[in-house]
């Protein structure tokens, strides 16, 4: 059966998969409070929208990270990183001259073959906008392919909305329809306030002819996935991208294990009619 | 031409597949109502003495907190419904409702609908039908906001 979906190449590379390349820092860019977007140049990146790289800040650790930047450009590697535990801080302490280690690209990425000839909604919580970010520079880019392109997204309040500028142009197109929301604001933010799921019931389209992406916390996708399931877009059309904790990444160490498959090889990208069963259990 | 009130009512989506006889019902507690951006259609703490249904524009829910000021829970807009406190005693608002455009609304009187629910047990039976979905997504909503999905903790 022909692969629906981009498949890992990175074990089929010559390299070995589990020796980081060295590569440099070349602009670092903070987005919002504890989140910083890193460029590295000087490489010929080939990746698929949805693939993540395994990143080292060496003398800490390694961490999976999601490209954030346009598959188009293969001269620079763009990650949007948050701050979370000691890996992920290193990384956004990074400053450009300094190295910083990388094997990939990893995973199974966005659907973009299916999504063609179809409405597109793309739904992204907090940070899960960065890895949405190259499939949406994607269906910008051959814009005609695709039928409508919605993007819902939503954040924990104003100071926390990701790659704000661009949502702002994107917002300014008139072939893109965007909606954002945050969950507490004070009273002067003129925007929408309420949970992303809310943005879903207020969106009319055409659930036969819809395909959705969906990235952010797990809970989130729940319910934004049960929206869709309610509105009847059929499951095996509602992507997602899952998080588990990472060690190999190619699928030979099991860390990643969720139930029945491995994110790192499988995913992160899955369709829901593939984690219905395994999602809401507490145990896996 | 200007249109009836019962003719409104029955195009809001609230109204939808809604019988003929309730509607009416409904109809008659009913009238237009218009707030400038800014202007409050309720404030904390007042009797629940009407609720709206939104044509246009859209409302901030608000709390006041002493230290931080005025604190959006929650917007609204067209479609929707804004105040579900008439319907449940002590009947008062629990929160601010604020004008963030010009808003157009239906304003159903609280007291009238009240009656007739009493009167008519299958009118209050659909307003309960009707009113629930919107509390129990509030509700879920409210639980989400509570536990804080987006932050550093996963
Ligand atoms: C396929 C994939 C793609 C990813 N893409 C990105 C990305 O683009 N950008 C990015 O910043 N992160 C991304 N992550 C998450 C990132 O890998 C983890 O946040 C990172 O491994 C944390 O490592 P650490 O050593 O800094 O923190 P740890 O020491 O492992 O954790 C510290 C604390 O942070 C919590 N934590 C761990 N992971 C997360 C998380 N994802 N979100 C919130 N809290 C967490 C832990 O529960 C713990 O309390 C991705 C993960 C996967 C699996
Ligand atoms: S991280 Fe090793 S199997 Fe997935």
């Amino acid at each position: 059966m022909a692969d629906p979906y981009p498949t890992a190449r990175a074990a089929d590379s010559i390299v070995p998969p589990m020796v980081p390349r060295v590569a440099r820092i070349a602009k670092r860019r903070r987005e919002i409070a504890d989140v910083v977007t890193l460029e590295i140049e000087g490489g010929a990146f080939d990746f698929a929208p949805g693939q993540f790289n395994m990143l080292t800040a060496f003398g800490v650790g390694e961490a999976a990270i999601s490209v954030s930047g346009d598959p188009a450009d293969g001269a620079r590697l763009i990650h949007t990183i948050r701050a979370v535990g000691a890996v992920s801080r290193a990384l956004t302490e990074l400053h450009p001259g300094e190295p910083i280690g990388l094997r990939g690209p990893f995973g199974r990425g966005w659907p973009m073959q299916e999504a063609q000839g179809r409405d597109v909604i793309v739904v992204a919580g907090g940070l899960g906008l960065a890895p949405l970010r190259p499939a949406l520079y994607r269906l910008f880019a051959e814009r005609e392919k695709y039928g409508r392109i919605v993007l819902l997204f939503g954040a924990r309040s104003p100071q926390d909305i990701l790659f704000r500028d661009e949502l702002e142009d994107w917002r300014g197109r008139l072939d893109v329809e965007v909606e954002a929301t945050v969950d507490h604001a004070r009273g002067d933010w003129r925007g929408n306030v309420g949970v992303v799921t809310s943005l879903i019931s207020r969106t009319s389209f055409d659930p036969s002819r819809t395909l959705a992406m969906l990235c952010g916390p797990e809970i989130m996708m729940r319910f934004v996935a049960n929206a869709f399931i309610e509105m009847s877009v059929p499951q095996e059309r509602i992507y997602l991208s899952m998080e588990r904790n990472m060690k190999c990444a190619i699928g030979w160490c099991g860390h990643c294990q969720f139930g029945p498959v491995f994110i790192c090889r499988d995913g992160p990208v899955f369709p829901y009619s593939q984690l219905r069963g395994l999602i809401a259990k507490k145990e896996i | 031409m200007i249109e009836s009130i019962e003719h409104i009512v029955k195009e809001h989506r609230f109204f939808a597949g809604m019988d003929a006889g309730i509607v009416q019902l409904v109809s008659g507690c009913a009238k237009n109502a218009r707030f400038d951006p800014g202007q409050y259609l309720f404030h904390e703490g007042d009797g629940a003495d009407w609720f709206y249904l939104l044509r246009n524009g859209r409302v901030a829910i608000e709390l006041r907190d002493p230290a931080r000021g005025a604190v959006t829970l929650q917007t609204l807009r067209e479609g929707e419904l804004c105040g579900l406190s008439w319907l449940v005693p002590p009947y008062r608002w629990t929160y601010d409702a604020r004008a963030i455009d010009l808003v157009r609304a239906i304003a159903v009187d609280a007291a009238c609908l009240r009656r007739k629910s009493e009167a008519d047990p299958r009118l209050g039976y659909e307003m309960m039908k009707r009113f629930m979905p919107p509390l129990l997504e509030r509700l879920q909503a409210a639980r989400l906001q509570m536990i804080d999905i987006y932050g550093a903790h996963g």
